[in-house]
């Protein structure tokens, strides 16, 4: 760790319990530990979650925006893999 | 005039205490060593701030003399707080406020969780209300201390530093006066006795993961809980009160 730069987390928060954790953005901090607790202070101050996730942004893989075609454009012409093609039961509420 | 009430006296001391430490707290904000802890010290300086709002309310309804929460906040002069004198030092550097903090947040942990028990169902309930948000402060407070005690060269000598600096006023926070006495036998206050008996082993604990001495000095301050001060009690108020005494009756 270098010494004046604390590394970057990434943060997730649940914002209630059945949701998923979603991305809501990025602090420094000099391990885990801290990690949680700034995360606790900068992102969950306002009732935002009930859970927390940190995770070192350095152990991100992201996909490379010039490989962005070859990844994404092929599903552009396959409509059908939407499921709006397929007649619902009227007892399913959400899809 | 008819003297305050042991009951009004206990509830001023625990609001002084914390509107006091907040205050302290609250020259943090636009100061913190980064983004983060900057946000996490005003949060705190919230927190405590807003017990001290609940305790006040109570303390001017237990009064019954027609006093507002802001006229015990903004109102009183320095004679009249009776908060420790701890949480009145000056701020110093960010292990010395962490230090501070450690000690007075594993004293705030005990005494609220105590407090929940008491037979005034007021205090109790400030009390459950309060404790979560304590039990976080406690949490990262010591944190810090280990962090910083076990840390580089440089942070280990200042937190030893702070740990000695402030070790003589640490007494005054367990070590009970009359009020606290005819409080306890009415079932209403803490029992220092046994809160001393929990901080020291807390203190002792995280002092020894944060390869801190712990200070042998016995000789203590006192002094805070009957109304006699530091001088910077004054400095704190005369900020904290300047524009409601400048502009009385002030509203937001």
């Amino acid at each position: 760790m270098e010494k004046n730069n604390w590394p970057l987390w990434e943060i997730f928060v649940r914002s209630r319990s059945g949701l998923h954790h979603k991305h809501v953005g990025s602090l420094h901090a000099a391990d885990a530990a801290m990690a949680i607790e700034n995360a606790r202070d900068v992102y969950t101050r306002r009732n935002e979650g009930v859970s927390l996730w940190v995770v070192e942004s350095q152990h991100i893989t992201a996909s490379n925006p010039s490989e962005g075609e070859a990844l994404f454009d092929p599903a552009n012409d396959k409509v059908y893999r939407h499921p709006t093609f397929y007649d619902l039961p009227d007892g399913i509420g959400h899809m | 005039m008819n003297p305050p009430t042991p009951l009004f006296s206990y509830i001023l001391r625990q609001a002084d205490n914390v509107l006091i430490l907040g205050q302290r707290l609250s020259e943090w904000c636009g100061h913190g060593p980064i983004l983060e802890q900057d946000i996490a010290l005003t949060n705190f300086a919230l927190d405590l701030i807003g017990q001290a709002r609940s305790l006040y309310q109570y303390a001017a309804e237990v009064e019954g003399k027609g006093r507002s929460e802001d006229d015990l906040a903004y109102l009183r002069d320095g004679f009249d707080f009776y908060n420790v004198l701890l949480v009145e030092l000056p701020k110093g550097d960010f292990g010395h406020t962490m230090t501070r903090q450690f000690f007075f947040d594993a004293y705030n942990y005990y005494f609220y969780q105590q407090l929940q028990k008491s037979s005034d169902p007021t205090l109790a309930a400030i009390a459950e209300k309060s404790i979560k948000e304590v039990t976080y402060h406690l949490r990262y407070s010591s944190e810090w201390m280990i962090r910083l005690g076990d840390g580089t060269e440089e942070s280990h000598r200042r937190m030893q530093t702070a740990v000695d600096a402030l070790w003589a006023y640490t007494g005054e926070l367990y070590t009970p006066d009359a009020i606290d006495q005819e409080l306890l036998a009415a079932g209403i206050a803490v029992d220092l006795g046994r809160l001393q008996q929990h901080w020291q082993q807390r203190v002792r604990e995280i002092l020894t993961a944060a390869t801190l001495d712990i200070p042998t000095e016995t000789w203590m301050q006192k002094g805070g809980k009957q109304g006699r001060h530091t001088e910077h009690l004054g400095y704190v108020l005369a900020e904290m009160q300047y524009l409601q005494r400048t502009y009385p009756n002030s509203e937001w």
